[in-house]
């Protein structure tokens, strides 16, 4: 175990604005091992990798990197990839419409002063092809093959750069058993060949499985670092680790208010948009009473948000099928405009892509979902429509400095208030906020919270869906679990905690069937 | 003091493009020696222009969308031909050829807007495709060119008010009045929803820059006002026109549900569809808009050359996206407004009318317009970078 790490990251810190993502991490990567790094969503895992493949730069952070003993200083992505550190994320960077062979080789054309080479691609695509067991043309569009076999195109892709440190990013998230089980094997396979491979992951018996060592970040502090070789690692021991962390005050006082039922799903089933074969949500019940806050806990690609999306208008997914009540009456949610008209918002969980117009004013935005309620023959009321943004500015406390102001110049805690304000204003019977608190300071999501509390109180049903746990047990009377796509768990308030609620998120239903 | 200096450079890009429309003129009037803002100058600077301005109406709110249109210029032709062709072979009244030509650019527009909101085509590719549908279209009917048409339909163009409140010295007393009732108007606007503003708790720019703004605005319109009354028609009928569809389009754009629709998926489109908007019925809507405009700007193209013909309308579609984008319309969509559009328009009349004063050949006309629009909108996205800088 004593021999030097072919990766040496030491006392490595990063800040965003108003958040410190990585704080003096020391992270050491054994030539030839499997290394693993786990943690829940916003760890810190992602930014770490970041810093070290160069897309932040050398100066942006402050510490040291050592690989293969001499130090980093990497601008760019392509510096660290000179060096034979190559990172593969969770969303495949492949040109959807080339092949293969020339995927393999983008970036790194195997040319003749500047013309392609396409006898040498071949001849060398194949070879790679065949070292990460991936049986097809080389000619093959990426289009045309599974995301298992495009996985694998990445990773022949980075041999093809002599890769000397391989970064997995979740990299079976999105495979079945059967492609998980041969990338898994090839990473083996890889790791006896003397690749170094470090593995982000969220699946822990999968990691505990092939892993020579796992890292656990919380917070952006390491927690610890386990080797398999001194004795068996348990999920349990990782999942304490990975949540750890003590529930204080930073939640309002929240009381029951359950009344009649008025959300509920039966058999929800939803298919991916573009996989058609692969189902996203699976099956799902669930029910809501008015006044009550139901949690839906899961991690990133469970398919939290696909499933509150696909009854939000069947904004998400195909081949949707189960029931919708609301009411206790059956309901269907064909547009968008269908579900707000029948009491329905969602609060997305990226407010810059799917919630506000950050080039419009706060006025605009807070008013656009209900516009129809301040106009007459289609004419808005101006003074109408001022004075409803001007009492939402109020009652959900926005700082701005007039609601005249565009959405782009406010924190995001205060953007967030908007895009809430927003769906407040439909007046709904249900609100699904998803990830409300994501980026938004400790301040902010107190006020956030206790706009929730209001609401439940108002009598609103409130899905909350959130892989913060501490936070949906500090705000929740029940809380869902949700994993692959199947509710895995119904906790009351009173039984929830974080190890039990991680081990329901992380079952792996697939593998009991 | 800060807030007025900051509500002075939020709004100065919005001004900003007064002031180069100023600029201009004032480089042309002395490069001209004062021939430039001669009083027929002014008025036949509207009548030469009045196409630009109509067809730049619904491309600012196409363009406000994320769209492009490709096929006004075309769809003028198209639609003046079949004007023509009312009046010449069917000899059918004025008025009622009018009419048809209206119900042919909603067809149009129709047309576009079922590809494009409903098919899910991008505008860029239906309206390319329209450019050419329309123009070939255009040659079947107008081919041969049609003229000599009624006294009536002429006048549209070469007609003004009528002067029944005479004239006080050479001023004509109806451009006068028109002209100070509208700046009263506007003031009084102004004024009203600032007060509403203040009754809403809602803190209104600082006096002083209301009151520069509405000084600056109502002098350059008094000043306009004054050349026209002295000019030999009055009021052409074409600027009631199209000041008529500036004050509804406006109004449309800034207070309508339908407006702020447009905005809204021009801004975030995204947003706009899980906001339960009806993202596919507006787009129809805009291009049913765009359609109309352009058999207004037929009408008053026809009537001003006397004549339907197929050679009508060629880079009309440029003048008028040009003219949006001189008017601070975003090319990413989103942001734009019919005024900017209206002084962006003005910029490029301004320019070819000096341009030809001064006896500038046509093809360097060209290259100092192409200039022009290239350094609108690099000082459009520079100022806006540092912006975000700052």
């Amino acid at each position: 175990m004593q021999d030097t790490p072919i990766l040496s990251m030491e006392s490595i810190s990063m800040e965003f604005p108003g958040v410190k993502a990585l704080s003096n991490v020391t992270f050491k990567v054994r030539q030839g091992a499997i290394h693993a790094i786990c943690g829940e969503n916003g760890a810190g895992k992602s930014t770490l990798m970041k810093v070290l493949s160069g897309v932040h730069p050398h100066g942006s952070y402050s510490g040291d990197i050592t690989f293969q003993s001499s130090p980093c200083h990497f601008r760019s992505l392509r510096d660290s990839e000179r060096r034979g550190i190559v990172i593969i994320h969770q969303e495949l960077a492949l040109i959807p419409f080339l092949s293969i062979a020339e995927n393999i080789f983008l970036g790194n054309e195997q040319a003749r002063a500047g013309v392609i080479d396409w006898s040498k691609v071949q001849q060398r695509a194949g070879g790679l092809m065949r070292r990460v067991g991936l049986n097809e043309h080389p000619m093959t569009r990426i289009v045309d093959i599974g995301v298992g076999k495009q996985q694998l195109v990445e990773i022949a892709k980075a041999l093809a750069k002599r890769v000397e440190l391989l970064i997995l990013d979740e990299p079976t998230a999105a495979l079945n058993d059967e492609d998980s089980a041969h990338l898994l094997g090839l990473v083996q396979q890889l790791r006896d060949q003397g690749v170094t491979c470090v593995i982000i992951s969220h699946k822990l018996s999968e990691i505990i499985g092939i892993a020579d060592s796992i890292t656990v970040l919380r917070d952006g502090e390491v927690v610890e670092t386990l080797h398999a070789a001194d004795g068996p690692i348990t999920e349990e021991r990782l999942i304490k680790d990975m949540v750890g962390r003590e529930l204080s005050s930073r939640f309002p006082d929240h009381v029951s208010n359950a009344g009649e039922e008025a959300f509920r799903l039966a058999d929800w089933t939803v298919y991916h948009p573009i996989d058609t074969e692969r189902k996203v949500v699976d099956g799902a019940n669930l029910v809501v009473r008015g006044g009550e806050v139901v949690g839906l806990a899961g991690l990133m690609g469970s398919g939290r948000t696909e499933m509150a999306m696909s009854v939000f208008g069947r904004s998400y997914g195909t081949k949707i099928s189960g029931q919708l009540y609301l009411g206790g009456k059956p309901a269907e949610t064909k547009r968008v405009s269908d579900a707000v008209a029948q009491g329905i918002a969602y609060v997305s969980e990226d407010r810059k892509r799917y919630g506000l117009n950050l080039i419009q004013s706060v006025r605009e935005n807070m008013t656009v979902a209900a516009l129809r309620n301040l106009a007459k023959g289609g004419v808005i009321e101006a003074a109408a429509e001022a004075a409803a943004a001007e009492r939402l500015r109020r009652e959900l406390t926005v700082k701005t400095p007039s609601v005249e102001a565009p959405v782009l110049k406010l924190s995001g805690g205060n953007q967030q208030k908007v895009s809430l304000a927003k769906w407040v204003y439909t007046d709904p019977d249900v609100l699904i906020l998803d990830e409300p608190t994501r980026g938004i300071d400790v301040g902010a999501k107190f006020e956030i919270y206790t706009i929730i509390n209001r609401l439940a109180q108002q009598g609103k049903a409130v899905i909350v869906i959130s892989s913060e746990l501490p936070e949906l047990i500090g705000i929740c009377d029940r809380i869902y679990t949700i994993s692959e796509g199947r509710i895995t768990g119904d906790v009351a308030r009173a039984d929830a905690t974080q190890e039990h609620l991680m081990k329901l998120m992380t079952i792996e239903t697939k593998d009991q069937v | 003091m800060a807030s007025i200096k900051e509500s002075l450079s939020g709004k100065l890009r919005q001004y900003g493009i007064i002031g180069a429309l100023v600029v201009v003129v004032v480089i042309f009037e002395i490069m001209t020696n004062g021939r430039l803002l001669l009083p027929d100058n002014v008025a036949s600077l509207i009548g030469q222009n009045a196409y630009v301005l109509i067809l730049s109406i619904g491309m600012v709110m196409v363009i406000i969308a994320g769209h492009i249109d490709l096929s006004v210029g075309s769809q003028v032709a198209f639609i003046g031909g079949v004007l023509g062709w009312a009046m010449y072979h069917w000899r059918w009244p004025w008025p009622a050829a009018v009419a048809l030509a209206l119900a042919i650019g909603l067809a149009v527009g129709a047309w576009h807007g079922f590809w494009v909101a409903y098919v899910r085509i991008p505008a860029f590719i239906v309206t390319l495709a329209g450019m050419l549908v329309f123009r070939g279209l255009a040659i079947v009917i107008a081919g041969f060119t049609m003229a000599g048409f009624p006294g009536g339909f002429v006048k549209i163009s070469s007609g003004s008010l009528p002067h029944f409140l005479g004239y006080a010295g050479d001023f004509d007393g109806v451009t006068m009045m028109i002209g100070v009732v509208g700046v009263a108007g506007m003031v009084f606007a102004q004024m009203r929803s600032r007060a509403t503003q203040v009754k809403h708790g809602i803190a209104p720019e600082p006096m002083a820059v209301a009151v520069i703004r509405l000084a600056v605005i109502s002098g350059l319109a008094l000043f306009l006002t004054s050349l026209l009354a002295r000019s030999s028609g009055g009021t052409p009928i074409l600027l009631v026109i199209v000041g008529g569809l500036i004050l509804i389009y406006s109004f449309v754009l800034n207070r309508t549900v339908f407006g702020r629709h447009v905005y809204a998926i021009g801004g975030n489109l995204n947003a706009a569809i899980l906001s339960g908007i009806n993202t596919a019925r507006t787009n129809f809507v805009i291009f049913l808009h765009m359609g109309i405009l352009c058999a207004i700007a037929a009408v008053a193209v026809v009537s001003r050359a006397g004549a339907a013909t197929a050679v009508a309308g060629a880079n009309y579609e440029l003048d008028a996206i040009a003219a949006c984008f001189i008017g601070g319309t975003a090319v990413t969509g989103g942001i734009g407004r019919v005024s900017g559009a209206m002084v962006g328009a003005l910029i490029m009349g301004v320019l070819n009318m000096g341009l030809s004063i001064c006896g500038v050949p046509s093809a360097w006309q060209q290259v100092v317009k192409g200039l022009v629009l290239l350094a609108a909108v690099a000082f459009d996205l520079v100022s806006k970078r540092r912006s975000k800088v700052a």
